[in-house]
């Protein structure tokens, strides 16, 4: 089965993530990818994420399909025009690619060049909707296409946002242009998180939570600070305090199981992001019981 | 240099329809393009019952038109529209003081170089050729959010301020409030981007071709 047709099969999905390196070493990373073959149902590839310049998406998509992985291609709207965009969609399904997840982006004065023209000539709206336009073999502006390409889209949406109803309202405006699942920000919050699970169930699309595992107090409490829709219960943020240095990836991931066996009766999968912890992902799934 | 073509009928009419008007025109720049003779064409066309009218000056400078807002406080308390003919700045000073009234534009901004920086410093216009204001309760995403979104929030704000200046407001969190007090939310699920770019005058063409 591939990833579309296991999201209509109802399976409880994971996917994880592959993070592009800032250089052209790119083995380990599909090495780590590859260990988590037969227990992952996709791999997200990161699209230049927070603004740091690094190897394209679309060309780890297309080794992680070479290696018979399910790639799911992360393309932002920071750095191409609807041209770029467009073209690049097409790019991606000639290169073997079959699933999209739809982002805006974030600026670029967030990243490494912060001088870089933003460009959001698109937005994950109307990117979802001239990329759905490609699936009926029109482009955006109606002019048929020689072969049209065949896309799962996915898009995100921030559990946690205060106030939450733009969110939700942003929501229904993506499934309305063809996203069929979506991909949270990470959840450390279960109550917060059912409660928007609990408005967002009407929309019949299924959701997959997001999980972050936590490195340190440090980086829990910088989330809490910095990062929207984010908050680390104070119980977490002093596990990771109590942790030895040699210990805290295995508080990290026991924290992370615990949030995983949580949201399985509230929602239709996880995605882990693992920031760099990739090689810590087979212990997680194993400590959640997803193995 | 100013220029400001009224909107077309199809965008305004349905908005307005059956509605008590009360209408702003900006006569400030009219010497320059100013279609004042369309605007009064389209006014005197209108079969809704217009309950005030005014005429003044320099509609983007904001005190000044909190005067008028005051001293017009009776019949615009009567309206439920309040209509405003000027460019992007004014439309956005009249929505900023009526925070709980449903403000539309009845223009789209071309071209106002040499006028920014004359007027409010609050309010900023990018003379899209296609003005959004109608749709986001007065408020302008194109300037106010660092992404220009036209199709709402992005998540990132935290406690109500943008990710990109923790200064700033976020303009989308803004515009669901206006839009909640005014009930009207069902506007945003009106999908507004991708602009069209080719409006733009000041991206895309000389200034001959703006005068012709």
């Amino acid at each position: 089965m591939n990833f579309s047709e296991k999201l209509k099969s109802g399976k409880f999905l994971i996917t994880s993530e592959v993070g592009p390196p800032k250089g052209i070493n790119i083995d380990k990373s599909l090495d780590e990818a590859e260990l988590l073959k037969e227990k992952v149902d996709g791999f997200n590839v990161t699209d230049l994420q927070s603004s740091v310049m690094r190897l394209g998406s679309l060309a780890v998509c297309h080794l992680l399909a070479k290696r018979g992985l399910e790639p799911i291609f992360q393309i932002i709207c920071r750095d191409r025009n609807r041209l770029a965009l467009q073209s690049d969609l097409l790019s991606a399904y000639v290169l073997g690619i079959r699933n999209v997840l739809i982002l805006t982006g974030d600026h670029p004065v967030l990243g490494d060049h912060p001088e870089a023209k933003p460009v959001f000539d698109l937005d994950s709206v109307s990117l979802l909707k001239v990329t759905s336009g490609l699936i009926e073999g029109k482009d955006m502006k109606g002019n048929d296409l020689d072969g049209k390409p065949d896309f799962c889209l996915g898009a995100v949406v921030n559990p946690g946002a205060d106030p939450l109803e733009p969110q939700l309202v942003k929501m229904e405006k993506k499934i309305e242009v063809g996203a069929r699942f979506f991909q949270t920000q990470a959840v450390y919050d279960l109550k917060k998180f059912e409660e928007f699970m609990k408005k967002a169930e009407q929309f019949g699309v299924p959701i997959l939570g997001g999980i972050v595992i936590l490195k340190s107090s440090g980086m829990a409490r910088y989330m809490n600070e910095k990062v929207a829709g984010v908050s680390v219960p104070e119980k977490y943020i002093k596990m990771m305090a109590e942790a030895k240095k040699g210990e805290r990836a295995k508080v990290g991931i026991q924290i992370g199981a615990e949030l995983i066996r949580d949201m399985k009766d509230l929602c239709q999968g996880v995605h882990i992001m693992p920031l760099g912890w990739e090689r810590y992902v087979p212990e997680l799934l194993k400590a959640s019981g997803l193995d | 240099m100013l220029a400001v073509q009224i909107k077309p009928e199809e965008e305004i009419l349905p908005k307005i329809s059956g509605k008590k008007l009360f209408i702003f025109v900006c006569l400030g720049c009219q010497e320059v393009y100013f279609p004042r003779e369309d605007v009064e064409r389209f006014i005197n066309n209108l079969r809704e019952e217009i309950v005030g009218k005014a005429l003044l000056d320099y509609l983007c400078n904001r005190e000044f038109v909190g005067e008028y807002v005051k001293g017009y406080s009776k019949q615009i308390e009567r309206a439920n529209v309040i209509l405003v003919f000027s460019c992007g700045v004014g439309v956005q000073v009249v929505s900023s003081l009526l925070e709980d009234r449903v403000v539309y534009t009845g223009c789209d901004t071309l071209y106002l170089n040499g006028f920014q920086g004359l007027t409010s410093q609050e309010f900023n216009c990018n003379q899209c050729g296609e003005c959004y204001l109608n749709y986001t309760g007065g408020i302008c995403p194109i300037t106010n959010c660092p992404k220009s979104l036209l199709d709402g929030a992005c998540g990132g704000a935290k406690n109500g301020k943008c990710e990109v200046d923790p200064e700033a407001d976020c303009a989308w969190i803004l515009i669901y409030k206006k839009l909640e007090k005014i009930g009207k939310l069902d506007i945003l699920k009106k999908i507004l981007s991708p602009r069209d770019h080719s409006k733009i005058i000041t991206e895309s063409l000389s200034r001959e071709e703006i005068e012709r």
